[in-house]
């Protein structure tokens, strides 16, 4: 394997999310934070969906998740239509780096910006509600699984688009819907049974739905079940990028 | 000599049009090896199958030996390619992108002073920690060049490098190139500047609608497709109400008093032609001779594709 290769692949991705860190870091905590404080201030004295745990608390982690999931699927999608489309997708294509390699060195940065912007939004609610912890190690789990999730999900979108508004459409018709009814705002119990049975379908809903475990020990699903279906999801997504990128699906024509 | 480049029986295909159909091509370690033909000729197919950037649909490409799909880590180091288009990642610094191009092929601080030197000699020193938005074309297109050979490769393949660069510049660029290949390096050039493939290629291939129709020496190739050909431009006193018969073959040109011929040198000799002139009335002002070019030989192979 190609290490060096891969390590400043990774590197270079890394760079380009940190070179425009006001669009990519900061912009995404502050939007996290106005859904916080709005939802927060509207629904804090009506809505109870743990006993012992306020809606303001109830909501951080599913803000957090939601960060998590958008900022992973933006980064690897936005970096791979940029270079498509600006045609420097060239230079890694001309590179020895196998498709692994590649795999890898993207899924790993969306890792980063993912589990960065929603430390960020983390520390950010933490200094208006306390907020405890079950399990660190899930939580990181969760994230670190949850994360690598979209950052293959993101290569796809960014490997099929071939231009922009394809991405936006794949962006706001697929992550944006998935993540805003996986329960980031309400527990699945409060919904209609046949919205329930749905909601089951839904990777994005198990990704919160575990996160939330790992802060409050209280879920709507087992964990594990949770972890299962993050896992199997990982696991179809990675093979589908990587046969993707093996094959150079609109990228080697 | 050894094979730089093998190209055996390359197909390939965009829907209905055949971009290349079963091309066959080597290039020899240490050539100047010129790649020409006409827009949609497959030029660029073939350049980016020879890449890596586009998967041909049969037949293969190998770089030293080494298959360009199946074995592409070898073939990929040995290559460095400066593609056409003036294509940069606009995050970074001029130095920044060379380094992590060199990072992608395994090289770290040690390739540093080898980023110097190329800095230097493609006159980018004082560009070299400004970002490449701000660059003007003729910089730009400077470091894909220096980016193509961050990895120190033993061929590298230029696909229309001064497309759009101003004079000083393209001579410029050509005295680098040349001097690589003095070094050691395999060139592989294709231009639409025919003057630029005559100056600087050893041998030149001549590709139209995917086959390769002529392959040779330079000079052999002047010699063997148009013969011992030159042209003769003859400038009257007055038009000649007509142009004798025996002449009508030979002529390629005439606007007014301005009669061009393309002659044989061994058939047909310049002082008949002059002969048959005179005797048809036509005083004689001023005449000019001149070789062949490969200009000519392009024009008239791929025309006679075509026809």
């Amino acid at each position: 394997m190609n290490l060096r290769g891969l390590s400043v692949l990774l590197y270079k991705e890394l760079l380009r999310f940190y070179k425009v860190w006001l669009q990519t870091l900061l912009a995404p905590i502050i939007t996290a934070l106005l859904y916080f404080l709005v939802f927060a201030h509207a629904l804090e004295e009506q809505v109870q969906v743990y006993s012992g745990v306020s809606y303001t608390a109830f909501l951080i982690p599913g803000l957090v998740m939601m960060s998590i999931i958008q900022n992973a699927f933006a980064n690897s999608s936005s970096s791979l239509i940029q270079s498509k489309v600006t045609g420097n997708i060239v230079f890694v294509l001309l590179s020895p780096l196998s498709y692994l390699e590649f795999f890898l060195a993207f899924v790993l940065a969306s890792m980063v910006r993912g589990v960065v912007v929603g430390a960020g939004v983390c520390l950010v609610a933490v200094l208006f509600v306390s907020l405890p912890i079950h399990s660190a190690m899930i939580l990181l789990g969760f994230a670190l699984l949850s994360s690598a999730v979209l950052g293959s999900l993101g290569i796809i979108a960014g490997i099929w688009a071939e231009k922009f508004d394809q991405l936006a459409g794949f962006q706001n018709f697929v992550v944006l819907p998935l993540s805003f009814l996986s329960g980031v705002f309400y527990s699945i119990h409060s919904l209609p049974p046949f919205w329930q049975a749905v909601s089951h379908f839904n990777p994005f809903f198990y990704m919160i739905d575990g996160f939330r475990y790992g802060f409050f020990g209280v879920s709507d699903v087992d964990p594990w079940l949770s972890f299962g279906v993050i896992a199997v999801s990982l696991c179809l997504l990675a093979a589908i990028t990587l046969f993707l990128l093996k094959s150079g699906y609109k990228l080697r024509h | 000599m050894d094979a730089a480049i093998t190209v055996n029986e390359v197909r390939k295909h965009y829907g209905k049009v055949q971009a290349l159909k079963g091309l066959n091509l080597t290039i020899e370690r240490g050539e100047f090896f010129g790649l020409l033909g006409p827009n949609g000729a497959g030029k660029s197919t073939l350049i980016n199958i020879i890449a890596g950037l586009v998967r041909a649909d049969a037949g293969g490409v190998a770089v030293f030996g080494h298959d360009v799909v199946r074995d592409y880590r070898h073939a990929r180091a040995q290559l460095g390619v400066v593609p056409q288009e003036l294509v940069f990642d606009p995050f970074f610094s001029v130095r920044e992108v060379l380094r992590i191009q060199a990072g992608y092929f395994g090289l770290g601080k040690e390739n540093d002073p080898w980023l110097d030197e190329l800095i230097d000699a493609l006159d980018l020193s004082d560009k070299a920690n400004v970002n490449m938005r701000a660059l003007s074309g003729g910089m730009k297109r400077r470091v894909l060049i220096a980016q193509a050979l961050v990895h120190k490769p033993k061929v590298l393949v230029l696909d229309e490098p001064t497309a759009g660069v101003d004079v000083e510049l393209r001579r410029t660029l050509w005295q680098f190139v040349k001097r690589l290949h003095r070094d050691g390096l395999t060139i592989v050039l294709t231009t639409h500047y025919l003057e630029e493939a005559e100056t600087l290629c050893d041998r030149i291939a001549i590709i139209d609608h995917g086959t390769l129709i002529a392959l040779d020496h330079k000079r052999a190739l002047l010699e063997k497709v148009t013969g011992a050909r030159c042209r003769l431009i003859v400038t009257l006193a007055a038009p000649l109400k007509a142009v004798p018969e025996s002449l009508s073959g030979m002529l390629k040109q005439q606007e007014g008093v301005r009669l061009e011929f393309q002659l044989d040198k061994g058939r047909d000799p310049i002082m008949s032609v002059l002969d048959a002139l005179r005797a048809a009335g036509g005083v004689l002002v001023d005449l000019q001779t001149e070789e062949t070019d490969l200009e000519d030989i392009f024009v008239e192979l791929t025309k006679r594709k075509r026809t």
